[in-house]
């Protein structure tokens, strides 16, 4: 060692000397109280991380779950132990000003902290439904939230950006979390491509920003604009506006949102919910602490630009979403919605603004969990039941689920007695301020907005359909196409279900219905009849050999056994997924003529349409559904919560 | 001025039926309840509620004009919401028209199916259509406008007849789209009084004496009036309502018509008139002219139909469409006889809803063709119907007419073209209902209509409380009246100083013929 290091080291010591002389490299004092949420939140994650990795054997979920839950709670109370500081000894910063410790950033970190609690909450059904042993995805969820709470508290555009890495990287992993679904993979590629051609765009930002202003610290570059009236500010337009896109592009406001729909839909469903909590509770913090509190000065410049973000953002979002039937990408358009409204906020640029983005941030947050963790549930095992057929008659199998999921939809609608109603009544507040046509579409976009959330609402309420309730119920002469169709058409049939079966990557057949022998009929027709019923959840049984077909918008997706006495014809169309609360039975006699149409049998079967919620999962939408109501009922304590959210620096 | 009560009556008005919402969700999922159970828990917190809104206009004082039994508690304060609350004489007794419904809707239009959530959600629309009575805050009034949204578009599309889903989806983004216009105004409105004052609040006292200038306050103006004319329903907004009316189930269309429509009107009145008096002035003509449109437009239609049920529900439009003709009379006659024609039109609708629900219960049709001379195997039910029908055309000793004379002969003074138009509309009421009377009721029974079962005596009970009503206030209204006529003298005054309009007696020379233009407001 001596050996290999010896002649350099005179060289090294005077190189530190001469360091220590000149005071180049100076590292700052660290006062870590400041930054005490985001060391329990990364701390206890690597900590997670190596007692995970010491053991022999993936750790066992409840212990990762445990772990989480504990530090989560730990990192909220520290967090509200800085809001007691912050409330008492007023706002600084820390670490040669990179970081603040302000109302807004407590709040971004109680924020953050309740979230990732939630979260590890439906998380842990999912990971044992899935059978996803081990700790990562919970170590992965705590980096990735630490990263929003860097971003909440960074006052520095590098420290941000560091946030942002930390936020997203994470993410792209927990994206593509559930291997075993290829749709999980191709969200993570696609987020990932996109998400790092946006940093790039950030970084671009933030390089142009310092050529502009020569600091990238959030103060100087402030107090630089007070300071300075700038003659030729193209460096700075094209610096802000590249960080407008990169931050757009986080919190998924049009025309950035191009990801959003895909990745919603292919993430696990957990992470979905956590992703559209956090990753846009992170970046709007950001996002506004440095348009408002650092760029404030020139909000002129910005503000046009923010206001036609929030116009498009909130008219596509709304309208996109009501053309969904996919309910994970509905809400994904749902979340670009908020998006918009947020931008309201944002838009404002005054401290009502702030306070009202952050309280609606705070409401989302809740509901999109909750929401999500309602979808969690009803997706089943795979976590593929999405169709918004999934939801029809939730409300009769299981009424407290579908009644929280109502709750949790009409809140985002905005339904009085809601913190949604609270959050939009303040950000439209703000935003009458100096534009009502903005505040106007905002309105116009929520009301667009009621149409897809009571879509589901009602779905849940309606009973699947019966015979009665079935238009043409007289048996069709000329059937085309027979769902158990005769003997010529068997073979090809077949062939084409074996064929989709093998393209398929992951079977759904699990899905299937659990138990099929004690059912009561309840609808009884003609395969054209079936079809008229609309999408339907079904599994197909002949012969007592079930066959579990998923059909989605006409593509098969589902495994098929050899059957014995009738043949499929999959381009009968009746669309029929696994989610089953309805058996679709054959009379199982086979053959049949092919001009007639076989006889289909609907069967109500027992147990099929219940989902299995886990405790904690209850627990959690509980929670979201508490808070929603409860805080939206008496609405004082939040508000004035949200009212304390200001920034340090305010131009 | 202000009578204060230490019993926080209208708090107590509001709360009683929302808990007995969620008692009855609570109690109706434990098991081995029975639905009798259910219901009857849910027709004594709407007799208890009626039984306070009864203490409440006993202790209502006639001396005064303003707001009453007002509640003042911070709810919101850090964005200037308020709970407060107040009744006055134009709420009074829309208050009561609830109190009365909610136990009759609960008894007399039952549901076959899933009585827990019916009951549950027809409670939480009780509380939210007296909360949206009592509320002098602007946001507490629209929460609680907001809220009756959502039980009753479960009501209608859980409950309702075959299109269901596609009236309460029309139903719910009609009437929220004009909700939001009424948001965003209730915003820019506060914000410009704060701009003004500097402090931010919602509250109607305080929000009156914001000066607007003329752009903003026909923008406002406008922006209110939308939502309310959605919801009332006036003309051209109404297209929502003979869908939702006749897809809903019986319980719901009685609801919806007798009194979640008066939200519109008592929005104008309390909350337009208020906050925009020279708006209302100046847009009055349009106004009149939309209400004299919705009168013949809805009698008419009303003509046309073939469906006891779509003929009721246009004849409501055409209804509404006096209220707002008398609104926008300004005059004390007018304003007066349009409170008083909410109220009377509230039971008439009700009492209509119901007796052709019970129809509907026994022959499972409402086609006007299918039904025939019902009179002979039912004769009570023919006799009831008898009197709604009459007390509905304007029958003198019924309560219609007194509100309907009132209401022309307040227009008439004030507007005179206007009123002469509108009263084609009473004609052509009398020439539907009249109709319909004849081809249900009267004619030689075929076999299907002759085992019609006649009024049981528990439907009888139930009927009963509205015929009384019907009776007594077309034959002594005074009580009514002495109730209303303060408030509604305090509202002419105050939409005249806003205005600085010189009102001469006009009731007393109003024959002469008073421009329109220049004399606005009524006799004292």
């Amino acid at each position: 060692m001596t050996g290999s290091l010896g002649p350099h080291l005179p060289g090294l010591l005077v190189l530190v000397a001469h360091v220590q002389r000149a005071g180049a490299i100076v590292t700052p004092h660290i006062r870590y109280l400041a930054i005490i949420p985001e060391i329990v939140m990364l701390g206890g994650a690597v900590l997670l991380l190596v007692a995970a990795s010491l053991v022999r054997r993936p750790l066992r979920i409840s212990v990762a779950t445990g772990a989480t839950l504990a530090i989560s709670a730990a990192s909220v109370g520290v967090s509200l132990w800085q809001w007691f500081d912050v409330m008492g000894h007023g706002p600084f910063t820390a670490v040669d000003h990179a970081v603040v410790v302000d109302g807004f950033s407590v709040l971004v970190n109680v924020l953050v902290s309740c979230a990732m609690f939630i979260t590890t909450l439906v998380a842990d059904g999912y990971a044992r439904r899935e059978g996803l042993d081990g700790a990562e995805l919970h170590v992965l969820a705590m980096v990735s939230a630490t990263g929003a709470m860097i971003m909440g508290s960074a006052n520095d555009l590098i420290v941000i950006f560091l946030g942002l890495e930390i936020l997203s990287i994470a993410l792209y992993v927990l994206a593509a979390f559930n291997h075993r679904r290829a749709a999980s993979g191709e969200a993570a590629l696609k987020y990932f491509l996109l998400g790092s051609f946006s940093s790039a765009v950030f970084v671009y930002g933030i390089a142009l920003v310092y050529g502009a202003t020569g600091s990238s610290n959030l103060g100087q570059i402030a107090e630089f604009l007070s300071k300075h009236v700038l003659v030729s500010n193209g460096l700075l337009l094209a610096g802000m506006t590249l960080l407008i896109v990169g931050f757009a592009f986080k919190v998924a406001a049009v025309p950035f949102h191009m990801w959003t729909p895909d990745v919603y839909q292919g993430s696990p469903s957990p992470v979905t919910g956590f992703m559209a909590a956090v990753a846009k509770a992170g970046a709007f913090a950001a996002f506004l602490r440095v348009f408002v509190s650092s760029l404030g000065l020139v909000r002129a410049d910005w503000q046009p630009i923010i206001y036609g973000l929030a116009v498009v953002t909130l008219l596509l979002g709304a309208g996109l979403a009501v053309v969904q039937r996919d309910v994970k990408r509905m809400l994904a358009y749902s979340s670009i919605n908020h998006a918009g409204f947020v931008l309201l906020g944002l838009q404002a640029a005054t401290a009502r603004g702030v306070s009202a983005a952050l309280y609606y941030l705070f409401a989302y947050t809740f509901m999109v969990i909750g929401s999500f963790a309602v979808v969690t549930v009803i997706g089943r095992k795979g976590d593929a039941a999405h169709d918004i057929a999934s939801y029809r008659g939730l409300a009769r199998r299981q009424p407290l689920l579908a009644l929280a999921f109502v709750v949790l939809l009409l809140a985002q609608a905005g339904a009085p007695f809601t913190t949604g109603l609270w959050a939009k009544l303040q950000v439209v507040l703000a935003a009458v301020d100096h534009s009502v046509p903005l505040a106007l579409i905002a309105m116009v976009s929520a009301a667009i907005a009621a149409f897809f959330y009571l879509r589901v609402a009602v779905l849940m309420y309606t009973p699947a359909p019966t015979a009665d309730t079935v238009p043409g119920s007289q048996p069709p002469a000329e059937s085309a196409v027979a769902l158990f169709g005769s003997s010529t058409r068997r073979g090809g049939a077949l062939d084409r279900t074996r064929t989709m079966a093998e393209t398929q990557p992951e079977p759904v057949d699990d899905v299937r219905a659990p138990q099929v022998a004690p059912s009561r009929p309840v609808w009884t027709g003609t395969q054209r009849q079936a079809a008229a019923l609309g999408p339907l959840n079904a599994s197909l049984l002949l012969d007592d050999d079930p066959v579990t077909l998923a059909l989605f918008g006409g593509t098969v997706a589902g495994a098929g056994r050899t059957l014995e006495g009738g043949a499929l014809a999959l381009e009968s169309g009746v669309p029929v997924d696994g989610a089953g609360e309805r058996m679709l039975v054959g009379d199982g006699t086979g053959g049949g003529d092919a001009a007639g149409g076989m006889p289909i049998v609907v069967r109500a079967v027992g147990a099929a349409g219940t989902v299995r919620v886990p405790v904690l999962t209850a627990v959690a939408i509980g929670i979201c559904v508490g808070i929603t109501v409860v805080l939206g009922c008496w609405p004082g304590p939040l508000i004035s919560f949200a009212h304390h959210a200001t920034l340090l620096f305010v131009p | 001025m202000t009578a204060t009560h230490a019993f926080p009556y209208l708090t107590v008005l509001v709360l009683l039926p929302a808990g007995g919402s969620a008692a009855v969700a609570i109690v109706g999922s434990m098991p081995g309840i029975r639905r009798a159970v259910v219901e009857w828990l849910g027709i004594c917190v709407s007799l208890a509620t009626l039984g306070l809104a009864i203490a409440v206009a006993a202790l209502f004082s006639t001396t005064t004009g303003g707001f009453q039994f007002e509640v003042f508690d911070n709810w919101a304060g850090s964005v200037g919401v308020h709970w407060q609350l107040g009744i006055d004489g134009i709420s009074l007794f829309l208050v009561l028209l609830a109190g009365v419904l909610f136990p009759i809707v609960l008894a007399g239009a039952r549901t076959r199916s899933d009585a827990r959530s019916y009951v549950a959600w027809m409670l939480l629309l009780e509380c939210a259509c007296m909360g949206t009575f009592v509320s002098i805050d602007l946001i507490l009034f629209f929460f609680f406008f907001e809220l009756s949204l959502i039980p009753s578009y479960f009501i209608i599309s859980g409950w309702g007849y075959a299109r269901r889903a596609y009236a309460a989806i029309k139903f719910f983004v009609y009437t929220f789209l004009g909700s939001a216009f009424l948001l965003v105004g209730i915003l820019v409105l506060a914000f410009i009084h704060e701009h003004q004052t500097g402090v931010l609040t919602f509250s109607l006292p305080a929000l009156v004496h914001t000066h607007l200038s003329s752009v903003a306050d026909i923008g406002l103006f406008l922006a209110f009036t939308a939502a309310f004319a959605v919801k009332a329903p006036l003309f051209p907004f109404h297209t929502w309502s003979p869908d939702a009316y006749g897809e809903a189930p019986t319980g719901g269309s009685m609801l919806l018509a007798a009194v979640l429509a008066k939200f519109g009107t008592y929005g104008i009145l309390q909350f337009d008139l208020r906050l925009f008096p020279q708006a209302s002035v100046d847009l009055a003509p349009l106004m009149l002219t939309l209400a004299v449109i919705g009168i013949l437009y809805g009698a008419v239609v009303a003509c046309a139909q073939r469906d006891l049920k779509r003929l009721v529900a246009y004849s409501s439009v055409a209804q509404m469409g006096f209220v707002a003709l008398g609104i926008f009379a300004f005059s004390a006659q007018g304003l007066t006889g349009s409170v008083l024609l909410m109220l009377n039109h509230g039971l008439i609708t009700a009492a209509l809803f119901l007796l052709i629900g019970w129809i509907y219960e026994r022959r499972q049709t409402w086609q006007v063709s299918e039904l025939r001379g019902l009179q002979a195997p039912a004769p009570v039910l023919a006799a009831v119907f008898t009197v709604v029908m009459l007390a509905s055309i304007g029958l003198p000793g019924l309560n219609g007419f007194v509100s309907e004379f009132l209401v022309l002969s307040g227009t008439f003074v004030t507007h005179r073209w206007w009123a002469v138009v509108a009263t084609a509309g009473v004609v052509l009421a009398a020439m539907y209902l009249l109709w319909a009377y004849q081809q249900v009721f009267h004619g030689k029974v075929d076999l299907a209509n002759s085992r019609t079962r006649d009024l049981s005596w528990a439907e009888r009970v139930v009927i009963a409380p509205l015929i009384i009503l019907i009776v007594f206030l077309g034959v002594y209204p005074k009580p009514v009246l002495d109730r209303i006529t303060p408030s509604v003298t305090s509202l002419v005054a105050q939409v005249d100083a806003a205005t600085h309009t010189h009102q001469p007696p006009v009731a007393l020379h109003g024959t002469k013929g008073v421009d329109a233009r220049t004399h606005r407001g009524g006799s004292r």
